[in-house]
């Protein structure tokens, strides 16, 4: 098993007919994703290298038999697009789109009831050997039995990479997203791989600003079973400044790395002090 | 992008919230001819994006022409550093408005919860002084209460939540009422934060906002554009100014080596790595996903405009971003640009091999390769000299 994405994800693409919508959602083809449609409304009745694009979500789920959907479409359209996805009746949205405002995905939060919405500003999700949705490169990772959840991308790359040198691999890796509203936080992505038999070890980077991490420390203590080895980004961030991510700022004293990585510790969550060293005690931990 | 307090009052009096009224001056002789104008007494205060600026000297009371001239001429051009570290800020503007005769200090601020997907509205009867301390020390004085930020909230909702605070009962209406546009100010104007330390009740029982400290969310500046100009105006440090020109994601610091990574997340783990090697990083520089070699220009031409910096770090893990294209624009940098100081470059990831090549076969005399992510931190550290 693997969590969010696998072989039984029928996927369509929001943006499909966009330049990057359809780079990304034809290499999550050819990696084996079963991409059954687009939506780009007004475009109906097309397609994309023989995907069907769909005037609505509604009908890329009802004609093609879509459960998942990836929104690729500009930030001033994404929430929108995520409400409508969110009503299509698709079980999960996976929103790559960087830059949508904070208001709006806080109204969009509230509507998310059934769907499970992951991201937006994330890099979707990979389960190896089973299906790609978003835009992790898959070279990276082999299947094993290590979940990755993470607010960053190229980190997540740089982590998942020692661990195959290492000769491990991943059940899925999970972007949730640099914003400071999203869809799916720790917790709510630690409970799948608490869930998933294939999962054996969670690695979680977080980074400064908000509170998700010393949530999941508290989560981690009364509903995770399975070990946490966590990495915390932005030891060296000033207070105040906004690190890339929208999400990434330290808000006077709270947020910080060094206060998340207490929280974590506390809970008995190891934390490593790099990318390479997190790698390190995951195998480690691992391999017993 | 946070606001200054004069910007802040000016949105607050765009929603019907009581400000006092004042005048935005840079110069001693501007707030001279302002405060004679608004009349005596009246309050000279640093506009900075700091909080603390009492405490720092920042805000003066003048009660007579000589007072202004005197006190605008000690704020003016000051350094202000924030209660938790940030800045120095150099003030380059004061903000001169009529005194106010205050009866009571309280506080109230609207902020997004990020944990609870909500506003969270916060009011307490202890205003003037820092909140955190009061929420330390007194947890009770500090009334909470989320808002549904789905639909507007109205002063009848606001009435329970300032009673709870213990305000005066004379003043219940006009705060319930300020509460409320506070909200509303916070859904119109995309803003993340508003804080109003202290609201304060008048002689006359007018409520009045005397302070404003607003934060508005950067990726909804498209659908405002008064907002977006004051944006574009606020960023004084040339690099960071430079950096936005060129569209990309840096954050200026004050080491000495230069780090550019791709992604955020990675980029920050880069600085915290130099940082453990005994390094100080200079900067924080993105260059974002599928860079091309023209970006790298860009961003080397940056970095190396900040002379602080002694050495500088690529590190380089490509998904989307192809190394060839990176070790590209490195050649085309070295020849564009005088860079004077050794470069430390690790590639890894998406055609790093082809990247590596390109590099070897540009025979750069500064290039430094190393191979892993700690390696290169190490070399660099080394490279820097002493941290600065």
């Amino acid at each position: 098993m693997s969590i969010v994405v696998d072989e039984k994800t029928k996927l369509v693409v929001s943006g499909l007919t966009g330049r990057e919508g359809s780079f990304h959602g034809l290499r999550n083809r050819a990696y084996g994703t079963d991409l059954v449609a687009g939506v780009t409304p007004g475009k109906g009745g097309q397609d994309v290298e023989g995907v069907p694009v769909f005037d609505s979500i509604r009908e890329a789920v009802d004609e093609a038999g879509a459960n998942t959907s990836m929104i690729f479409v500009p930030a001033r359209f994404a929430a929108p697009a995520i409400d409508e996805a969110i009503e299509s009746g698709v079980e999960t949205v996976i929103a790559i789109t960087e830059g949508i405002p904070v208001l709006d995905m806080l109204k969009t939060y509230w509507k998310a009831k059934e769907a499970g919405v992951i991201g937006p500003n994330c890099r979707g999700v990979l389960s190896p050997g089973k299906a790609n949705v978003g835009i992790i490169p898959a070279q990276f990772f082999d299947p094993g039995k290590i979940g990755v959840v993470s607010k960053s991308g190229t980190l997540t790359y740089q982590i998942g990479n020692e661990l195959k040198q290492a000769g491990e691999g991943n059940s899925s890796i999970v972007g949730i997203g640099g914003d400071p509203i999203i869809g799916s936080d720790f917790i709510d992505i630690l409970k799948l791989y608490e869930a998933d038999p294939e999962t054996e070890l969670i690695v979680m980077v977080g980074e400064i600003g908000g509170d998700a991490e010393e949530r999941a420390a508290e989560f981690i203590a009364s509903d995770i079973s399975k070990p946490v080895v966590a990495y915390i980004a932005g030891f060296t961030a000033p207070p105040g400044k906004q690190m890339g991510h929208a999400g990434a700022i330290i808000s006077g004293s709270s947020g910080t790395a060094q206060a998340k990585k207490e929280a974590l510790e506390a809970k008995g969550v190891r934390v490593g002090e790099s990318p390479t060293e997190t790698a390190r005690i995951a195998v480690e931990v691992l391999r017993g | 992008m946070d606001l200054l307090e004069y910007q802040g009052k000016q949105l607050f009096a765009e929603h019907g919230i009581a400000v006092p009224s004042g005048e935005v001056a840079s110069t001693v002789e501007e707030a001279v001819v302002a405060a004679e104008r608004i009349g005596y007494p009246c309050a000279i205060k640093a506009q900075v994006l700091i909080g603390g600026r009492g405490k720092a000297g920042g805000i003066k009371i003048a009660a007579d022409r000589a007072e202004a001239e005197g006190h605008a001429g000690a704020i003016l051009d000051m350094d202000i550093v924030g209660p938790h570290g940030e800045g120095p800020f150099r003030v380059d503007q004061v903000w001169v408005e009529g005194g106010s005769d205050i009866a009571e200090e309280y506080y109230a601020s609207v902020i997004l919860d990020r944990g609870e997907k909500k506003l969270l509205a916060m009011v307490s009867a202890k205003g003037g002084m820092d909140i955190e301390a009061v929420a330390a020390e007194d947890p009770g004085a500090l009334v909470k209460e989320h808002i549904d930020p789905t639909r507007p909230f109205t002063a009848a909702e606001a009435r329970p939540i300032v009673a709870a605070a213990g305000l005066a009962e004379d003043a219940l209406d006009d705060a319930a009422e300020v509460l409320a546009k506070l909200a509303e100010t916070a859904q119109d104007e995309d803003a993340t934060l508003i804080e109003v330390n202290p609201l304060i009740v008048t002689a006359e029982r007018q409520v009045v906002a005397l302070d404003a400290k607003v934060t508005i969310d950067g990726n909804a500046l498209y659908r405002h554009e008064g907002l977006a100009e004051l944006d574009a105006e606020a960023i004084d440090d040339p690099q960071e100014a430079m950096a936005r020109e060129k569209g990309l994601t840096y954050v200026k610091l004050d080491g000495n080596v230069g780090i550019l990574a791709n992604g955020a997340g990675l980029c920050m783990s880069t600085l915290d790595v130099v940082a453990q090697a005994g390094g100080a990083p200079a900067n924080f520089l993105d260059a974002g996903g599928g860079s091309k070699a023209e970006a790298i220009v860009d961003a080397l031409t940056v970095i190396v405009s900040d002379e602080k910096v002694t050495a500088i770090l690529f590190n380089i893990f490509g998904g989307i971003t192809r190394c060839d294209e990176i070790a590209k624009g490195i050649v085309e940098a070295s020849s564009q640009l005088d860079l004077g100081v050794p470069l430390v470059v690790r590639l890894d990831g998406t055609n790093s091999e082809e990247g590596l090549e390109i590099l070897a076969g540009a025979g750069l005399s500064n290039l430094h390769q190393e191979t892993t992510m700690l390696g290169a931190a190490q070399k660099v550290v080394e490279l820097a000299g002493g941290a600065s």
